[in-house]
């Protein structure tokens, strides 16, 4: 499903990502750890087409298709989701307006019709139970005066709502408290399946307790200095990330 | 010498009366101060005295103030007697180097106190501008503005002497610089000195200022005080301001800070007849911080009128206007603060904020918070309230079984902290919270201790 | 990131005005100048009674004394008010009865601006009074209205009708002498819209009029009268369009509404002069004095509107709070792009007991352009227990434009309560990504945001225009994000 070969990125003229190579199949969940300042969020940011960052080498690859052409608005389309580490605040947009528009432009360029008023409602309804959000939220602005945990659990209702191929989750566990954090776990368990794949960004191995994945990839000084297992991740809880410096010296 | 009020315009009474007297003004100062006089009286007659017709004056007239004849002081006039007989500062526990102006010229005590450690500096102006040529020229009308303000050029022309206070680089004044303004006299008199406090690089100062009447005479007051605060400097400015009925005080503030440089300024007005309070302030360099606060309680027939232009020029700084208020009888207020944010102040947070309290139906207040903003990446608000105290914790209390009167003091003793607990001398913290007090209670129309009940001179 | 805001900004402020075109008619145009002999003219065409040619002579007089105003935020050239057209109309049959009459120019030309004013084909709920330059073309649904007693017709048709309640009311809410630009339409003004409500009658429809600037070098000034007797209730609708020209062209109207005891004037306006080309040449000027008399108890007067278009704005629609109870209303969406220039706000003043004020105003100012909002709340000693809320926003896009609010709070008794608040916003491009990673485009994300941003305000507005204004704002802003 991804593909990402020797990717290097940088932003103002700095090198944040220094030769990335990555392989995604469908249905797998994929968890990237390292320490902070690695390129974790960096990583997440390209794949989703944000412009702060250039890339000045290698490709990406997304179901066969040059991933580096599309604007952000076409990934998301063709079905990648990015979960915020920072949900943005849009005062006076309120969230069922901004999630009508986004499904939608996302209907638009599948060739289906708009979708009707009263399914919107159901389906809203539905995906709302997932991830215990409260009802209210989603007649509020889209984040504006929502906590912390309520931030990550609206971005993980928009992920249920806009049923992503490949769910990038950025930082999504941090600041939670053990509950929210279940819940947030819950949801992303929930919405795996065979034709989906998820990427899981995060610096603790609290989370992974939670969603299981298939693959652990260490990212260390822009690079991948390890991939594993998901005994791989309790390793680095043992262990720490200091000793990757020597693994990335090797 | 006194200068004749009737016929004459008062921009010609005042430029007939400079050019009369150019030589006794311009007597034991250097070229440097002297030569800024005449162009200045030419922009003062230019514009004459601000009108109500002036956008920044709209809501004060100043004609009835300049109106009435005063004596005024281009030399200091002899008055004999030991200060400290009729005056004392009441303060506890506030230990300060004082300095003081009498009818606006610096009075030297029997105790001087300008030779400090450490290359620090309080003396007069007057003997500053001639003993610093260096530093007082570098930085004399050099923040002020002679051109447009009429008052800052009236002052500019005539201004003989006032207090000079400079700190080197890296130095820190000890302990806080006291300036009291005594105005005392037989006769109506007006004062024009001129302020100077220059802060080099990496210093911290404190300075108080309290202007006070001591004799139940008509005043007037129009002063300019100019501030630069160095790189890093840090200054705290508190002023009190407690003038009999009579007076009319008109303070021209200039403040230019430099890169993170932080400066509070506090003013307190307790008492007063007619006051016009500007606070021109410039933040010329990147992450500057400036909280410009005042907290003033009139009544009768008092009036006051704030003026802030807050002028971020630089990204990344700071700024913060609180002014608050309490009206009593048919005491009229404005508030006209405007804030700047220049096209290259990126980051700018600017807050600005006017409430009043309105405690008669004869009391007025006229509030004008304004923003002109040109960068797009800021933070900045403004607001203004104006009404009566919280209906709803004036029933909690009285509900608690505490009297009216004393829940409305409560509350309005709750509105003025947050302007109070502002002010980082500890002691005069304490002490401006007790007088605030008394003041609300009524008992208070005068310094504790002054013998001269001027609270009732000059009532118009 | 900052360049990145600036491809953005570019790409979206160079729009196209779509009302732009002109419509080739014949005109009846008097000389260019003002003197007494024109105002004569004008009011001899019109075939006015002496007390107006009266009105019009001493309100010239008065105009003469005065000097153009200078306080607000605005950069006005020098107007050559002898180089102008002051009376300039279409060339048909005096009051047209039905659609046949109607020259089928003019037909075309509304109905290209989406306001056909052929009855069969105007959504019901509408009646229009069509004006082009300085005279009424057709007024809709009169008929249908006059059933209910009420009066909707030009100007000119209500001076000849009904001299009576003209003379009563005009200048009754805003005198000639109140302003520069008051004074001269008093002297000048043309056509217009007139608009009486009976005693407890609620209209049916929205009224609207239209107005539509075609001929060159002339200026535009129209006075619109609304009465509301007790109880009635009328939504009045105002839309405007101009060509574009490389001169620009001076449109000065009055708006006078008088709401008695129990009576709701709700009044919404589209503003969409042509305002100029993208390096700021050309566009009108729009001088307005709109101003209500809430003297009624109870009375409600709401201003609504939406302000994109014209060179430069001069307008503070009004109310004069005086009967007990009484309510006024501000809100206020104002859109300047490129080099246009906007000072408009309100003024509220309060002189009934419980009276009540809102002001919510928007302004969002991208490219070159100022936006200011400036405002007065006065409570008078007597306006006991008055209460004023206001809450100025601005939003600005790029680093070239400026956004000012300057409020004027002026409070004379104690058992009053004034607040206002303010606030000044960008558009983030962190925000423009959040959407986009939602599979939302650029251009829709602006338009969520500024459509967000401005809700409090759109939502005033009657459905028909609300979607219009949305899209407006839209259109006004492509080509200003940062």
């Amino acid at each position: 499903m991804l593909t990402i070969k020797n990717l290097h990125a940088s932003i103002e003229g700095n090198e944040i990502l220094k030769g990335i190579n990555l392989e995604v199949q469908k249905g797998e969940i994929h968890a990237i750890m390292g320490p902070n300042g690695s390129g974790k969020s960096t990583l997440a940011s390209v794949l989703a087409g944000r412009n702060l960052f250039e890339v000045t080498e290698g490709e990406i690859l997304y179901n066969g298709k040059n991933l580096m052409e599309m604007a952000p608005e076409e990934r998301a389309r063709e079905g990648i989701f990015l979960g915020f580490q920072y949900p943005v605040e849009i005062p006076g947009v309120s969230m069922m307006n901004f999630l009508k528009t986004a499904i939608n432009e996302q209907r638009k360029h599948r060739g289906q019709e708009e979708m009707k008023s009263s399914d919107f409602l159901k389906m809203m309804r539905e995906k709302k139970d997932l991830v215990e959000i409260d009802s209210n939220l989603t007649n509020r602005s889209v984040n504006e005066g929502f906590s912390g945990g309520e931030k990550k659990r609206n971005e993980i209702f928009q992920m249920a709502m806009l049923d992503p191929k490949l769910s990038i989750l950025d930082e999504t566990d941090s600041g939670l408290d053990i509950d929210a954090l279940k819940i947030v776990a819950h949801g992303v368990n929930q919405l795996k399946s065979p034709d989906n794949a998820t990427i899981v960004i995060t610096h603790y191995q609290r989370l992974l307790n939670y969603i299981i994945p298939d693959k652990v990839h260490v990212l260390y000084d822009g690079k991948i200095v390890k991939s594993g297992g998901k005994q791989l991740a309790l390793e680095l809880e043992d262990k720490g990330y200091e000793w990757l410096s020597k693994e990335a010296a090797k | 010498m006194s200068i004749d009020a009737k016929s004459i315009d008062l921009k010609d009474r005042f430029g007939d009366f400079f050019y009369r007297n150019l030589e006794r003004l311009r007597d034991g100062l250097p070229e440097y101060i002297n030569n800024k006089r005449e162009g200045a009286i030419q922009n003062f007659q230019k514009y004459g005295i601000p009108n109500k017709k002036v956008e920044a004056y709209k809501y004060t007239d100043l004609k009835p103030a300049f109106e009435k004849e005063y004596r005024t002081y281009i030399e200091p006039k002899k008055i004999d007697f030991d200060l400290n007989d009729i005056f004392r500062c009441d303060v506890p526990e506030l230990d300060t180097h004082v300095v003081l102006l009498l009818n606006g010229w610096f009075y030297e005590t029997k105790t001087p106190q300008k030779k400090l450690p450490n290359g620090l500096i309080i003396t007069s102006l007057r003997e500053a501008a001639n003993r610093y040529p260096d530093i007082v020229e570098k930085h004399y009308n050099r923040y002020a503005d002679s051109e447009t303000e009429s008052l800052t050029a009236l002052n500019t022309a005539f201004a003989q002497d006032g207090v000079f206070i400079y700190v080197p680089k890296g130095k820190t004044m000890d302990k806080p610089v006291q300036i009291i303004n005594l105005l005392m006299d037989e006769e109506d008199g007006m004062s024009q000195h001129r302020n100077l406090f220059v802060m080099e690089e990496e210093t911290h100062a404190q300075v108080i200022v309290c202007d006070h009447t001591l004799s139940q005479k008509n005043f007037l007051t129009n002063s300019v005080t100019e501030v630069y605060a160095g790189q890093n400097a840090r200054m705290d400015f508190v002023r009190i301001q407690n003038e009999h009925n009579g007076s009319t005080q008109l303070s021209n503030f200039y403040l230019n800070q430099e890169r993170d440089s932080r400066v509070t300024a506090n003013t307190i007005s307790l008492h007063g007849g007619l006051i016009r309070n500007n606070y021109n302030l410039r933040l010329n360099g990147e992450n500057c911080e400036n909280n410009t606060l005042g907290l003033y309680l009139t009544d009768r027939g008092q009036h006051i009128d704030s003026y802030v232009h807050m002028d971020h020029a630089y990204p990344h700084c700071r700024s913060n206007q609180l002014f608050k208020g309490v009206l009593d009888d048919y005491a009229t207020g404005a508030f006209n603060g405007r804030i700047l944010v220049r096209q290259d102040a990126q980051k700018t947070e600017a807050y600005q904020a006017n409430n009043n309290i309105l405690l008669t139906d004869d009391a007025r207040m006229n509030s004008k918070p304004q923003l002109e903003i040109y960068a797009d990446d800021v933070k900045c608000s403004h607001g203004g309230t104006s009404g009566q105290l919280n209906e709803e914790a004036m029933f909690y209390l009285r509900s608690r079984g505490i009297p009216l009167k004393e829940a409305q003091l409560l509350l309005m003793y709750a509105f003025a902290h947050e302007i109070i607990g502002q002010i980082h001398i500890k002691p005069l913290q304490d002490r401006i919270h007790e007088l605030i007090e008394k003041r609300l209670r009524g008992e208070l129309s005068r310094c504790n201790y002054c013998q001269m009940h001027c609270g009732d001179a000059g009532k118009n | 990131m900052a360049k990145e805001q600036d491809k953005i900004l570019q790409k979206y402020t160079q729009n196209e005005y779509k009302y732009g075109w002109v419509t080739d008619v014949e005109s009846d145009t008097l000389p260019k100048g003002l003197n007494e002999d024109i105002i004569r003219m004008i009011s001899k065409k019109k075939n006015e009674p002496q007390f107006l040619l009266d009105f019009r002579l001493k309100a010239f007089r008065h105009w003469k004394e005065m000097k153009m105003p200078n306080w607000a935020h605005l950069e006005i050239p020098e107007i050559d008010y002898q180089d102008m057209v002051y009376y300039s109309a279409p060339r048909q049959k005096a009051g047209p009865k039905d659609m046949d009459d109607v020259d089928p120019e003019l037909k075309k030309t509304f109905d290209r601006l989406g306001i056909p004013i052929d009855e069969q084909k105007r959504l019901a709920g509408v009646a229009v009074d069509a004006v082009m330059d300085s005279s009424s073309v057709k007024t809709t649904f009169k008929e249908k209205l006059a059933e209910l007693g009420i009066i909707f017709c030009s100007f000119s048709e209500a001076v000849q009708n009904h001299p009576d309640l003209v003379r009563e009311y005009m200048g009754s809410v805003v005198p000639y002498t109140d302003n520069y630009f008051a004074a001269l339409n008093s002297a000048v003004f043309s056509d217009g819209s007139f608009c009486y409500i009976p005693k407890g009658v609620r209209t049916p429809m929205e009224l609207s009029t239209y107005f539509r600037i075609n001929a060159a070098n002339t200026g535009q000034f129209e006075r619109t009268l609304i009465i509301a007797e007790d109880d009635s209730y009328v939504s009045y609708l105002e839309g405007c369009t101009a060509p574009i020209r490389d001169e620009n062209q001076l449109h000065a109207a009055i708006v006078e509404i008088v709401a008695k005891d129990n009576a709701h004037v709700k009044y919404s306006t589209v503003q969409n002069w042509y305002p100029g080309n993208k390096d700021g040449k050309g566009g009108i000027y729009n001088f307005v004095t709109k101003r209500g008399k809430a003297q009624g108890r109870n009375s409600k007067i709401s201003w609504t509107q939406v302000e994109t278009g014209s060179a430069i704005t001069w307008k503070y629609p009004s109310v004069i709070l005086m009967g007990d109870n009484s309510v006024g209303e501000f809100y206020s969406v104002a859109v300047t792009n490129n080099h246009q220039q906007a000072d408009t706000g309100t003024k509220m003043i309060h002189i009934g007991k419980n009276t009540r004020s809102t002001i919510i105003s928007k302004g969002i100012s991208a490219g070159y352009s100022n936006n200011s909002y400036r405002g007065l709340v006065k409570i008078t000693k007597n306006a006991e227990n008055s209460r004023n809320f206001s809450q100025c926003d601005s939003m600005l896009m790029g680093d070239r434009c400026g956004a000012h609010t300057f409020p004027y709070i002026e409070t004379e008794n104690r058992s009053s309560i004034v607040e206002h608040e303010a606030t000044t916003s960008k558009i983030g491009e962190d925000q423009i990504f959040y959407c986009n990673q939602r599979g939302i485009e650029e251009e829709d994300a602006i338009g969520l945001i500024v459509n967000g941003y401005a809700k409090e305000v759109l939502n005033k507005l009657p459905m028909e225009f609300a979607v219009e204004a949305q899209t407006l704002l839209q259109i006004s802003l492509e080509g200003s994000v940062g």
